[in-house]
C-alpha cells in the first residue's frame, strides 16, 4: 500500500532512503540539506530495518565511510550541498575509478566558495562532466519535485548497482525546503545476497576480490578506462530520461531541469496565454543528456532558451546537441536568486524579438 | 480552482506552521499543494515567509511573484509584498506595528488585529490561527473541519490538547476581521 504525507523534498529523500532498503547514511550537516540527517535521527531506521546512520566528523570521512560500505556491497547514501560535495570528489573519483555504486545527493546552494545558503544550479558542471579528478562520469539524476526526491532514491540505487558507478541526485536548496505530497512504496527489504564482487570474506572456492582504483601498469590502467568510458557509452543508449511538456506545436523551446523546470511551466503556462506557443523539455538524467531529444526539437523550433540558476553550463550541452542548427541562448539568475515566471517569460520575448 | 497565497511576517509568529496548517487541510480535501518557505537566518529572527498554493489541478510554479492573497503581518512584509498582489486580489494585514496602511487601489484590502485579539485572549501563541480564521471568513477554500484535521496532522500528538483552543482562535478571526476596502 502507498502512503501519502507533506513532506520537505530533503525529510522525502531520507524516508525513502530507508524504504528502499539502504543499509547505511553516512553524512556531515550542511544547510540547505540538514532535514537528511535529521530526519534520519529522529526516525531510527536501525529500529525500523538495521540501516546504520552515522554523522561523520567531516565530508571527507563521510564518503571514506561510503567506500567502504560500498566495497562490501552495500546500499550506501550520503548527502552535502555544494561547498560539502567539492569537499567529497576525492572520494568520489576514487569510487568512480574502482567502480563502485553508491548514492551522492547535492542539495545544491549558491557559490563559489561558501557562496550563499540559498537554492542555485551553479554545480551542472561539477556533477555531469566529472568534478574529480580522471576521466569518469557520475550518472546524474535532476529531479522537479519532491515526490521524484523519494523516487529517484530507489531509482538511482537500481543504477548505480546496474552499473557499479555512483550516481548524484542533482537538487537544490528550493527542492530541498519546499513541502508538498509526497507518496510512498512500502519498505523493501535490505538485501541479504551480495554481489559477487563485494569484499565480504574471501570463501575458498574463489580467487580474492580486490577493490582499488590504483593500476600502475599504464596499459592495464588504459584497458580499465576503456572499460569505463564502456560503461558511459550504455548509460547513454539506456538511461536517457526527459519529459517533454506543451512540446506538440511549440515554436519556442524552454529546456530547464529542476527548480528552474517547474517555473519555466508557469512561464509557458503564460506565454500560451499571450498567442507565444512556448514548450519545455526537462532533462531528466543531466549525464546522459538527451541530446537525440534536444536535436530533433531544434529541427521543429526557431529557438531555445536555457534556464538555469547558473551563469549557463546546461546551454553549453544543449547547443553541443543542437549543432548549431537553431538558435538557443541562456538565461540565468545567480548567487542564490530565483527567477520569476515573469523575468523568464520577458528572457523569451527578447530571443524571439532578436530572431524575428 | 487555484489559490496562491503569501503568508509574511517576523519569525517567531507562526507564519511557517500557519501555512504549514493550510498546506495540510488542503490535502485533507483532496487537493495539490506546495509550501514554499523562505529559509536561513529568518528563522532565528527577521522577516520570514512562505508561497502556499492550493490548486484542483497540477501545480507548475512553486516559486512565484504574483498573489491571489497576501497576509502581511509587519511593516516590512507590507513594503515589499504590497505590489505582488495581483489586481483584483486580496490583501489582509494585522494593524499592530503597520506605520504605513496599504494604499493600492485595485485590491481588496481587511484588516484583523490579531495580535491584539491573542492578547486579549491571553494565548500570545494563538496569533496566527486568529489571522487563519480571518482569511477562511472571506475565502472559505477550506472547510473548517478540514482545518482542524489538518491541525491533528502537523501537530504532534502531545500537542493535541491545544487543538480545541486552536479552534476558538480560528473562530474568533473570523468574527473580528474587517474590511477596509472592498471592491
Amino acid at each position: 500500500m502507498k502512503e501519502l504525507k507533506l513532506m520537505k523534498g530533503n525529510e522525502a529523500i531520507a524516508e525513502a532512503a530507508i524504504r528502499a532498503g539502504a543499509d547505511a547514511y553516512f553524512g556531515y550537516p550542511i544547510t540547505p540539506q540538514s532535514e537528511i540527517l535529521e530526519y534520519l535521527m529522529l526516525e531510527r531506521p536501525h529500529e525500523r530495518t538495521g540501516m546504520i546512520v552515522l554523522q561523520a566528523e567531516s565530508e571527507v570521512a563521510a564518503i571514506n565511510m561510503v567506500y567502504g560500505g560500498a566495497a562490501c556491497g552495500r546500499k550506501v547514501i550520503t548527502s552535502s550541498s555544494s561547498p560539502g560535495i567539492s569537499l567529497k570528489q576525492e572520494g568520489i573519483s576514487y569510487m568512480a575509478g574502482s567502480e563502485l555504486p553508491c548514492l551522492v545527493v547535492n542539495v545544491v546552494r549558491g557559490g563559489p566558495g561558501l557562496g550563499t545558503i540559498q537554492p542555485s544550479q551553479s554545480d551542472y558542471f561539477q556533477a555531469v562532466k566529472g568534478g574529480g579528478h580522471g576521466d569518469y562520469r557520475l550518472l546524474v539524476l535532476a529531479p522537479q519535485s519532491v515526490q521524484e526526491m523519494a523516487d529517484f532514491v530507489g531509482l538511482g540505487f537500481d543504477l548505480a548497482f546496474k552499473y557499479r558507478n555512483p550516481v548524484m541526485i542533482l537538487t537544490d536548496g528550493a527542492l530541498g525546503q519546499m513541502m508538498e505530497k509526497v507518496w510512498f512504496d512500502e519498505q523493501k527489504p535490505r538485501q541479504t545476497v551480495f554481489p559477487s564482487w563485494a569484499t565480504t570474506g574471501k570463501s575458498t572456492d574463489r580467487e580474492r576480490n580486490i577493490i582499488t582504483s590504483l593500476n600502475l601498469d599504464s596499459l592495464k590502467q588504459e584497458k580499465h578506462n576503456q572499460k569505463i568510458q564502456d560503461k558511459y557509452k550504455k548509460m547513454k543508449e539506456n538511461e536517457v530520461r526527459f519529459e517533454k511538456i506543451e512540446c506538440d506545436n511549440a515554436e519556442y523551446l524552454f529546456i530547464a531541469y529542476g527548480t528552474s523546470a517547474r517555473i519555466c511551466q508557469k512561464s509557458v503556462q503564460l506565454a500560451r496565454e499571450r498567442g507565444i506557443k512556448a514548450g519545455l523539455l526537462r532533462p531528466i538524467t543531466l549525464f546522459p543528456f538527451p541530446e537525440k531529444a534536444v536535436l530533433e526539437l531544434a529541427n521543429l523550433v526557431k529557438g531555445m532558451l536555457a534556464v538555469e540558476m547558473s551563469t549557463g553550463q546546461m546551454v553549453e550541452d544543449v547547443k553541443l546537441a543542437v549543432k548549431g542548427k537553431v538558435k538557443v541562448e541562456h538565461f540565468g539568475r545567480m548567487g542564490g536568486v530565483i527567477p520569476s515566471p515573469d523575468e523568464i517569460l520577458i528572457a523569451l520575448e527578447n530571443l524571439i524579438k532578436k530572431i524575428s | 480552482m487555484t489559490e496562491e497565497i503569501i503568508i509574511a511576517g517576523f519569525g517567531g509568529q507562526g507564519v511557517l506552521s500557519m501555512g504549514k496548517i493550510l498546506a495540510y487541510s488542503g490535502i485533507m480535501q483532496e487537493q495539490e499543494v506546495s509550501w514554499m518557505p523562505s529559509y536561513g537566518p529568518e528563522m532565528r529572527g527577521g522577516t520570514a515567509n512562505v508561497t502556499v498554493i492550493l490548486s484542483d489541478e497540477r501545480i507548475s510554479s512553486p516559486i512565484i511573484n504574483k498573489f491571489d492573497t497576501a497576509i502581511i503581518l509587519n511593516q516590512q512584509s507590507m513594503d515589499k509584498f504590497e505590489n505582488s498582489v495581483k489586481p483584483g486580489g486580496m490583501l489582509i494585514y494585522d494593524g499592530n506595528g503597520i506605520s504605513r496602511h496599504p494604499e493600492r487601489k485595485d485590491i481588496n484590502i481587511y484588516r484583523v488585529d490579531a495580535a491584539e485579539e491573542a492578547a486579549k485572549m491571553e494565548s500570545a501563541r494563538t496569533f496566527n490561527m486568529i489571522v487563519l480564521g480571518g482569511y477562511l471568513k472571506i475565502k472559505p477554500l477550506v472547510k473548517l473541519e478540514n482545518v482542524i484535521r489538518g491541525l491533528a496532522e502537523s501537530l504532534p500528538e502531545r500537542h493535541h490538547s491545544l487543538i480545541p483552543v486552536n479552534e476558538k482562535a480560528i473562530l474568533r478571526g473570523m468574527d473580528i476581521i474587517k474590511p477596509v476596502q472592498e471592491l
